[in-house]
């Protein structure tokens, strides 16, 4: 039995303008989802070309989901996305060629070759690295929220989980205290059917993740991950709601992962009429269509659009390339930080 | 020095004073645990501190402590300066992956300082039995990205809290239970830091060097008196960092090494120890380096069984009289 809300599909333009989008911003976002798959399938190239070393993982199929919310938090939010949530780091800001450079071990890449593949992210943009260990990062996400809480600032933190992660307890306990507390937490599960190669009805026994928000005191919402303006518009209601001072939600936005867990993995347990199926409702084609019918995008705008994706990716793959090996000599620096090292945004 | 003003004072009240004093000066600080607010803390080390900076600056958690490790992870990446309260040291298990995954690795992952303090009531000596006196500092000076201090004086626990907020990196703080109330000694009234991976030298001396923490210095102190020698004993203050330079500088002047820890043997800190004394001093010694440390077994409870597995005096002046004799 579901306990959680259904929430409603996105509707017409007036409906998308209610919730503070205007027609440039629905060309952002749909650019924003174009350079998310755009960098992922790039780096399945670069990846076969053996330019980058360990895996790579992608978040196709949620690119909607990623960007959205992305899109609904301020610019002084913070957030813990995940490795199905390039599309966060985008919008917020993070630099393409910072991303490929990430991927290939460079020094520029946000973790200067420290970690790897998308353990990326940027505090000065509101990005919090993930770890390996899911969901640990959903307490890390409640403990920004509630230094804000503390110290009595309007700003919000947004913690993802999967579904998978969803059964740790790390999950439980950010939750529970998230919820008696009331802090301004959103957290986000991107439900993608697949923790690797265990379906969702080995993870969790009830018809929604969200359904146990209840649990928590807070409330539940399911929306369609492919549906970028509805998850657009649930985001932003839960952020509003948790920065005005009425606690978390639990959002879980439901897509399918249209690709393996990394790129080593075929995905051979997935059933070809479930790709089939959701391919049908490809996030991308959805929103063009969406906006062809309702926005006017014409296809001279839209070309414009992709050519202009295509020359900042080839651009950014290209100057990734040239950003250098960190050199093997510091390998030893920077275990511990220094009092200098607080010096920043953040810590003053 | 002579004009420094001092109070006696327990260990325990060093501690809390400090932690005090520190929340005063700084709003970032902030402290979350179990029953740290209304009940001040199992041990009351927090008594009053709701009263004075309110509830949410003295926070009462829920039994999470995976939960209260990772919040005041996110919560020192925002700028605060959180200090947890494990209720029993034992009970960091429960929060290893927000402490080692998370907060540990940041710094060297993402270039943001993480600094906060984990306060470890850790510990035994009085039937706390196996989960409520373990000593679990060795697991953690094996994670690079940590630093795990262990002070055994009133004088230090508070220079060395205070070292432990003002650092902009997870501290653990292992603030050992047997000296909470037994031990009172004096502490500088002013505000003063104690830097962390110093050592101390508790007692001088030239025929034999013991390096031990927290609660065995004393009963190095105590075995040190039985002997007819004259002993050194090194209290490391912090295992992560530890002070190389002094522990060696003793052995070379000393040429006999006893490790003393109250943690079980095998791949306990002393196994480093004496391996760094055999790689950086062999030429010095005179004895092969001795460990005298707790059986590897779960502590036990009932009273003999506990006074068998925590290293006793005899144990330690036995330890000497075969060192000193070699």
């Amino acid at each position: 039995m579901a306990i959680a809300r259904e929430a409603e599909p996105a509707g017409s333009l007036t409906e998308v303008k209610e919730t503070g989008l205007d027609r440039e911003d629905l060309l952002g976002i749909y650019r924003n989802m174009l350079v998310t798959r755009g960098i992922e399938e790039r780096g399945h190239i670069l990846y076969k070309q053996g330019k980058i070393p360990g895996s790579f993982y992608t978040g196709r199929g949620n690119e909607a989901a990623s960007v959205a919310i992305g899109t609904a938090m301020a610019p002084d939010d913070v957030g813990t996305p995940l490795h199905r949530d390039l599309g966060v780091h985008i919008t917020r800001g993070l630099e393409p060629w910072r991303i490929f450079a990430q991927y290939m071990g460079r020094v520029d890449g946000p973790m200067r070759g420290r970690d790897g593949n998308i353990h990326l992210a940027d505090l000065r943009l509101g990005t919090i690295a993930m770890v390996s260990h899911l969901p640990a990062m959903l307490p890390v996400a409640v403990g920004a929220a509630l230094a804000f809480r503390i110290r009595e600032e309007r700003r919000v933190a947004v913690g993802w989980f999967g579904e998978g992660a969803s059964a740790r307890g790390d999950t439980h306990e950010a939750m529970t205290l998230a919820g008696v507390r009331k802090l301004p937490v959103v957290f986000v599960c991107d439900n993608n059917q697949w923790a690797y190669s265990t379906p969702s009805y080995l993870e969790y026994a009830t018809e929604h993740v969200a359904d146990r928000a209840a649990a928590y005191g807070f409330e539940g919402v399911v929306v369609d991950g492919t549906d970028v303006l509805a998850v657009y518009r649930e985001a932003k209601r839960a952020i509003e709601k948790a920065r005005a001072g009425h606690g978390p939600t639990l959002l879980e936005c439901q897509t399918l992962r249209m690709e393996g867990h990394a790129v080593h993995d075929d995905a051979f347990y997935v059933p070809k009429e479930l790709f089939e199926r959701w391919a049908e409702r490809d996030p991308i084609e959805r929103f063009r269509a969406w906006l062809r019918e309702h926005a006017d995008l014409e296809e001279d705008e839209e070309a414009e659009l992709t050519a202009e994706v295509k020359k900042l990716l080839n651009d950014a793959a290209k100057r990734a390339e040239e950003s250098p090996f960190p050199d093997p000599a510091t390998v030893t620096e920077g275990v511990y930080a220094s009092q200098e090292d607080l010096e920043t945004p953040h810590h003053k | 020095m002579s004009a420094r003003a001092a109070t006696e004072k327990t260990y325990l009240q060093a501690i809390s004073d400090a932690l005090r004093q520190e929340m005063r000066r700084d709003k970032r600080v902030f402290v979350i645990g179990e029953d740290v607010g209304v009940y001040g803390g199992a041990f009351k080390v927090t008594l009053g501190f709701q009263e004075e900076f309110g509830p949410w600056r003295v926070l009462d958690a829920p039994l999470a402590e995976t939960a209260i490790v990772g919040a005041c992870t996110g919560a020192a990446l925002m700028g605060m300066r959180p200090v947890a309260e494990m209720q029993f040291a034992d009970f960091i298990s429960c929060g290893w992956d927000q402490l080692v995954t998370v907060a540990a690795k940041q710094f060297y992952r993402a270039g943001t300082p993480v600094p906060l303090v984990v306060r470890l009531p850790s510990g035994g000596g009085f039937s706390g039995g196996p989960f409520h006196s373990q000593n679990p500092e060795s697991s953690f000076a094996h994670i690079p990205g940590l630093k795990c201090v262990c002070p055994a004086t009133p004088e230090d626990a508070k220079g060395l809290l205070i070292s432990a907020i003002e650092d902009p990196n997870p501290v653990l703080f292992f603030e050992h239970k047997h000296l909470y109330r037994r031990i009172k000694a004096a502490v500088p009234d002013d505000r003063y830091t104690t830097p962390i991976g110093k050592a101390r030298i508790d007692r001088e001396g030239d025929d034999a060097t013991v390096v031990t923490w927290g609660a065995m210095v004393y009963t190095a102190a105590e075995a040190a008196q039985q002997v007819d020698a004259s002993v050194e004993i090194v209290d490391l203050r912090s295992v992560l960092p530890w002070d190389r330079e002094t522990v060696l500088a003793s052995v070379r002047k000393t040429s006999k090494a006893l490790v003393l820890h109250e943690d079980t043997r095998t791949a306990g800190f002393g196994a480093e120890i004496a391996a760094t004394i055999a790689e950086e001093a062999f030429e010095d010694l005179d004895a092969p380096v001795k460990r005298i440390a707790a059986p590897d077994t779960p502590v036990p409870f009932s009273p003999p069984l506990e006074k068998a597995f925590i290293p006793q005096v005899d144990d330690v002046v036995a330890g000497l009289r075969e060192l000193l004799a070699y």
